[in-house]
């Protein structure tokens, strides 16, 4: 056989037959291709083989979103090609979740999460809170269009780590700084690390309202929660010393 | 050397965004404002709006010399006052508003509409005429129209801002509320705040569009 038909792109790959190394490997690609299919195949046969859920996550899925993010991220892929990446995680990480679920490692922390009132876009608000999910935390999602009572609610209710606020629109992201004023006003402020996120935003607007941070993407969301929660618990840490 | 200068005429740029070219050329033209000359940058910037402000930049150094005036058509486009940051080192002013659907339907109307629905997708007559590539293509819901629910799935309607009164262009706004599961709503604005702000840039000179539409 000639290598050129070996290789052919049309061929399905069995995955099954692959070392565990090249089946992550073959997941990253399918992850950037959107298969979702196939990453669900993937995942469960990772499964079979022993993998514990936590690493199918973390060296399939949460890896090969990673490099997804820093495509996008480098204008290589755009918004189309992330969304279907983004629906082949969903693929794998319904497969995971009830096994996650059943190991009883408590979560990273606790983020709640919504768009702000007026604004109806929450692409980007989904893709963070799914991959603060796959990098260990609990995602509290209000959804779209909140308002402050809403978030100081969520925030009562479910007591979180962070509070996570996006907008899309340059007429809504102000409202970042009345839910921040809010809990100024309340008392609550520095109860919670607050960190927002969207595509007018930058690091001076995030400063202007009171937030802890500007996440750019939804990579940098994770690597910036995971950094604050560190933070919390050495401060928990040296408070009970 | 020097870059040559523009005819005694031909003394004022504006610097537009493609979406505003054929409006912009009708308001030049039925003003007779034969030393005003436009200069595009392409549409799809809107896409990765964070490119924005550095491409104007480079258009206005381009344009140092040659023109006595220049004037930004471009709103704050999603730039997040990052635009503004760029004009107020350039000591350029630009269009009001945070977008084309609030300069063209005006402030506290196009406020208004948004109230009313935030669930709203805004067409104006560029992007009715250009909907196919500018959405469906730059979206890729021709490739994978499975994806509609997730671009689309909180809208509720789709709202047509009329620059002219063109049959062809308001069945094809209708044609994309019906391909993107939206309910259609047409409103003539006609130009709004675009002439009425060249009108102004042509006489005695504009007032700075507000700093920031997006400062706390």
């Amino acid at each position: 056989m000639a290598d050129d038909e070996q290789f052919d792109d049309g061929e399905d790959i069995d995955l099954s037959s692959l070392s565990d190394e090249d089946l992550v490997t073959q997941m990253h690609d399918d992850l950037y291709d959107g298969l979702r299919e196939e990453i669900e195949e993937g995942t469960n046969i990772l499964l079979e083989r022993g993998w514990s859920a936590k690493r199918a996550l973390d060296e399939a899925l949460v890896e090969g979103m990673r490099i997804v993010g820093i495509d996008f991220r480098d204008g290589i892929l755009f918004v189309p090609e992330v969304l279907l990446a983004a629906n082949a995680m969903k693929g794998g990480m319904a497969i995971l979740r009830p096994l996650l679920a059943e190991t009883g490692a408590p979560p990273i922390g606790k983020m709640v999460i919504g768009t702000v009132k007026g604004d109806i876009h929450d692409i980007g608000k989904n893709l963070v809170g799914m991959m603060m999910e796959g990098a260990g935390f609990e995602v509290i999602d209000l959804g779209i269009n909140n308002s402050v009572e809403k978030y100081l609610a969520a925030l009562d209710e479910h007591k979180p780590d962070i509070l996570g606020m996006s907008a899309l629109l340059t007429t809504t992201m102000p409202y970042m700084k009345v839910v921040i004023d809010t809990m100024v006003e309340k008392g609550i402020r520095d109860d919670f690390i607050v960190l927002v996120g969207g595509a007018p935003l930058n690091e001076e607007f995030a400063k202007a309202v009171g937030a802890d941070a500007y996440c750019r993407d939804a990579a940098v969301a994770v690597e910036t929660a995971t950094e604050f929660m560190k933070r919390r618990h050495n401060i928990r840490g040296a408070a009970q010393a | 050397m020097s870059a040559a200068r523009a005819g005694p005429e031909v003394s004022s740029l504006l610097i537009a965004c493609g979406a505003l070219a054929k409006e912009i050329v009708q308001v030049i033209r039925a003003n007779g404002w034969e030393h005003m000359r436009i200069q595009c940058l392409p549409a799809e910037l809107h896409n990765r709006p964070e490119n924005i402000p550095e491409a104007v930049r480079a258009k206005i150094r381009q344009a140092r010399g040659t023109y006595d005036r220049i004037f930004v058509a471009y709103a704050d486009c999603g730039t997040g006052g990052l635009l503004d940051k760029v004009l107020e080192e350039e000591g350029v002013t630009r269009l009001p508003g945070a977008h084309c659907y609030q300069f063209y339907a005006g402030a506290e109307v196009f406020e208004a509409l948004h109230d009313a629905e935030p669930g709203a997708f805004y067409l104006t007559d560029f992007l009715s005429r250009h909907f196919d590539r500018l959405v469906i293509e730059a979206l890729g819901l021709d490739r994978h129209p499975e994806l509609r629910d997730q671009y689309f799935g909180n809208y509720r309607k789709l709202v047509y801002l009329a620059q002219s009164k063109d049959a062809v262009l308001e069945a094809k706004a209708r044609q994309a509320a019906a391909t993107l599961e939206l309910e259609f709503e047409s409103r003539l604005t006609g130009f709004g705040e675009l002439e009425s702000t060249l009108v102004e840039f042509a006489g005695e000179g504009v007032e700075a569009a507000p700093p920031s539409a997006w400062k706390a």
